[in-house]
């Protein structure tokens, strides 16, 4: 054990219903340092990181932290003891104040009946969030805030509780780069005071940058743990997933066709106005922009899930009125969208019922399903696409995020789309669903569909777009051509005004 | 009561996940067997044909508005105004089955409107003001109610004609009219809910229904045609009701809807939407009164059969949160 350890895993293992979510894994957690957990979507680390904060409890193996060693924790001991996690999904109350959010729970109390002090709350609050160095007011209902001001406090909420580990599950995976910029300063602020991070994240980029160890594990056992500075991308990425990967962007083959979609002065109040671009069959067109640039929105207005105060829509060269999801997938569009969970599919269906969920009148005669119809028809996407899954029948709960995103795929698909948005398609799934989801993206162009793709990240957006449409606050700021596009240029329009 | 869900608690210890809910069922089935080994034990007079056509018999009302309550509450929805809809509907159909005025099928369309009428304004109102199911329906719980009292001038609606009562007091080769009612809807209600595309959204909207909206299912079409189908089963139990008691009575029906609700949930379908069957409901509502028959056979007094019924609703959410806790 290293005189700096705070955090010491070994021999953790865990076992849900005969399946060995971890193996003996281990770790060695120092101060002050930031160390990223490495792995595919199903490699453990979630279970992992539930484990330390005490929402599982393990089968084997021994947990020291700051030399003691910590037996089977209630949540709220855990955090007492200065362990925090910041979830991905954060767990934030959104009708209370940021003040009232990060002292949930620890309120001090004052005056004659124990009354919670709330201008000492604000204070307190406002002070943290300021040395922090950022501007959020104390007293804003935490449903006003982006989600990077919700993971700004929640981060507030860890200090203040005097943490020593911070967990932090995706953090970025709703971030622009901004906003990682100003989330990366306040993790290094952290590391001087001697805070250390365990840090989990798909994006290979972050990682190089902002931490100091990798461990990588892998099926729930533990493969290796190396100081990042002696690591690149294709040796983490070979520790992750036991092989090399093909190039991650796939060769275009597609033709460019015929205008599918054209849009005129689109705008939406509040969201974005004077957008103008078409797409053709056979091309991708990517989104990119900051957070709040107006991306998922002008997806949502095509897709017909919020209204248009202004502006054409042409399909084919026809004008169309879209008032629904159902007028637009009955014009051929399909859209897989950013909100994998809410809108995205039904959890408690079968993988098989939600695949065909969008085309089953295609599988109807009158109002009756026919079941071998359905059926046949969800075992060839289930293998065209590669699923992951017990069966047909398995619920598509319990699939990993890579498997979900094609399941959903999969249902758009099968209402037979001419353009099909993919809002982040690959948000939060591991690298090797993600080289599967380009190598389709591909496909479908192949195929003769046009493909408008809204991605935050970059690598992604030039890999894979023949054509770039940069927006900034709502507006289109510059349409450039795969020749033209660079990381620089797309950031120096994503941040012009 | 600690072997009736046994069964059940078994199958929440091993999440096989993708099975569970057949497994659920059974569990359900078994404990349904094991009340009736149990009581046919205990009083002899349990296990006879008639006692047992009695039950059937006595289930089916709760029955039916269970089926129309199970649509409802799949979709993520919930009707409170059931009780008063049999109320309504029996008032109404009384009113034109006195005899020597209309044929029987005139009553029963009456009826049938009705209910469908009340069933169709909460689904209007439900899906056009965006107010919680909850208070729509308890609003439409206390209008009908008043329009029940208001048709009958709260007074018994009498001398209902011969053909009118045999609905619910006749028999059919032997077989009380109830049982074979109760048969052919819930056939009717599986079928829809299991093998057609209508059925299908109603999971889909009650599971996730922002995903069911994106996926083109038009949300307002599926709530108003499950509320609409729950006040014409409402209606259905209601004319039953009253063929049965030969008596249109606007003060029937008082609290049946929990009765229906309880049946559902008993039966496995959850509150929170997007799962239950039929037949999870049928057993559920058979549970309830096999249970209430037997606590009349062995001489419990209401009173404790009240606190018995309502400990057997909370034991079946408490293992269905369970179930899904393990699960989720």
């Amino acid at each position: 054990m290293h005189q700096d350890s705070i955090l010491t895993v070994r021999g953790l293992t865990k076992t849900f219903s005969g399946v060995k979510a971890l193996d003996g894994v281990q770790l060695d957690l120092r101060k002050g340092e930031v160390h990223a957990l490495m792995g595919e979507n199903g490699a453990g680390k979630s279970t992992f990181m539930k484990i330390l904060v005490g929402l599982h409890q393990p089968d084997a193996g021994e947990i020291f932290f700051e030399g003691q060693a910590l037996k089977s924790q209630a949540v709220s001991e855990v955090l007492k003891k200065g362990i925090s996690m910041i979830h991905q999904e954060l767990l934030v109350v959104p009708e209370l104040t940021v003040a009232q959010n990060i002292f949930l729970g620890r309120e001090s109390r004052g005056g004659l009946f124990g009354w919670i002090d709330e201008k000492k709350l604000n204070q307190e609050a406002g002070a943290l969030l300021t040395q922090m160095g950022v501007t959020i007011s104390p007293t804003t209902k935490m449903k006003y805030l982006s989600v990077a001001e919700m993971q700004m406090v929640e981060i507030a909420k860890a200090i203040s509780n005097n943490a020593k580990v911070i967990i932090m599950d995706e953090p970025t995976s709703a971030l622009s780069d901004r906003e990682v910029a100003t989330l990366f300063g306040i993790i290094r602020d952290l590391k001087t005071k001697g805070v250390a991070i365990v840090y989990i994240s798909h994006k290979m980029d972050e990682i190089f940058t902002i931490s100091d160890t990798i461990t990588v594990l892998r099926d729930g056992k533990y493969i290796a743990t190396q100081p990042a500075s002696e690591l690149d991308n294709t040796a983490l990425i070979r520790m992750m997933v036991g092989r090399e990967l093909d190039s991650l962007f796939p060769e275009s083959v597609a033709q460019k066709g015929a205008e599918i979609l054209s849009v005129r002065n689109l705008r939406r109040n509040g969201n974005f106005a004077d957008i103008n671009f078409e797409v053709h069959a056979g091309e991708v067109l990517g989104l990119a922009g900051l957070m709040g640039a107006g991306r998922t929105e002008i997806a949502r207005a095509i897709f017909g899930l919020d209204p248009l105060d202004e502006g054409e829509i042409y399909l084919k060269g026809q004008p169309v009125r879209i008032k629904s999801p159902q007028d637009a997938i009955q014009h051929g569009i399909g859209y897989v969208s950013e909100d994998r969970k809410g809108l995205g599919f039904i959890p408690g269906m079968s993988v098989k019922h939600n695949i065909t969920l969008g085309s089953l009148s295609n599988h109807a005669r009158g109002p009756f399903i026919q079941d071998q119809s359905e059926a046949a028809t969800a075992a060839r996407m289930i293998t065209d696409l590669r699923i992951k899954t017990a069966g047909p029948d398995q619920k598509v709960q319990f699939l990993s995020g890579g498997n979900q995103q094609k399941v959903v795929i999969g249902k758009v698909l099968l209402s037979s789309p001419e353009l099909v948005i993919l809002d982040e398609p690959t948000r939060g799934i591991d690298i090797g669903a993600k080289s599967e989801i380009y190598k389709l993206i591909k496909q479908l162009v192949a195929d003769g569909i046009a493909v408008i793709m809204i991605s935050s990240e970059l690598p992604e957006i030039l890999g894979l777009s023949d054509r770039i449409l940069v927006l900034s606050q709502g507006r289109q700021t510059a349409l450039l051509s795969k020749e033209e596009a660079t990381q620089e240029t797309i950031m120096h329009y994503a941040v012009h005004h | 009561m600690k072997t009736l869900f046994k069964p059940d608690l078994t199958t929440a210890d091993k999440p096989s996940r993708t099975r569970l809910r057949g497994l659920g069922q059974y569990g359900l089935l078994i404990a349904f067997i094991v009340v009736c080994v149990v009581l046919s034990l205990i009083t002899p007079r349990f296990l006879t044909v008639s006692n047992l056509m009695i039950i059937v018999t006595q289930v089916s009302i709760n029955a039916l508005l269970a089926f129309g309550v199970t649509f409802v509450i799949i979709t993520g929805g919930i009707d409170l105004s059931i009780g008063s809809t049999v109320a309504v509907t029996g008032v109404v159909a009384a009113m034109f089955a006195h005899p020597d005025t209309y044929p029987v099928i005139v009553p029963v369309l009456v009826g049938l409107a009705a209910g469908l009428l009340l069933g169709a304004f909460n689904g209007l109102v439900i899906t056009k003001s965006k107010v919680p199911p909850f208070i729509v329906t308890l609003g439409t719980m206390t209008i009908g109610r008043g329009l029940a009292l208001i048709l009958s001038k709260g007074r018994p609606v009498s001398n209902l004609s011969d053909s009118f009562n045999f609905i619910g007091g006749g028999q059919v080769l032997g077989i009380p009219t109830p049982i074979i009612i109760l048969i052919v809807f819930f056939i009717i209600c599986s079928v829809l809910l299991r093998k057609t595309v209508l059925g299908r959204y109603m999971y889909a909207v009650g599971g996730n229904e922002q995903a069911a909206k994106a996926s083109g299912i038009q949300l307002n079409k599926v709530k108003m045609v499950v509320y609409t189908l729950c006040g014409g089963l409402a209606a259905l139990a209601g004319i039953l009701l009253t063929s049965r008691i030969t008596t249109g009575q606007p003060n029937a029906g008082v609290g049946f809807e929990l009765d229906a609700i309880a049946a559902a949930i008993i039966g496995g379908t959850s509150t929170s939407g997007g799962t239950g069957t039929m037949t999870g409901t049928l057993i559920g509502a058979l549970l309830i009164g096999v249970i209430s028959n037997g606590l009349d056979l062995m001489n419990v007094t209401s009173y404790y059969q009240q606190v018995v019924m309502g400990i057997i609703i909370i034991g079946a959410v408490v293992l269905d949160s369970l179930n899904q806790h393990k699960n989720g």
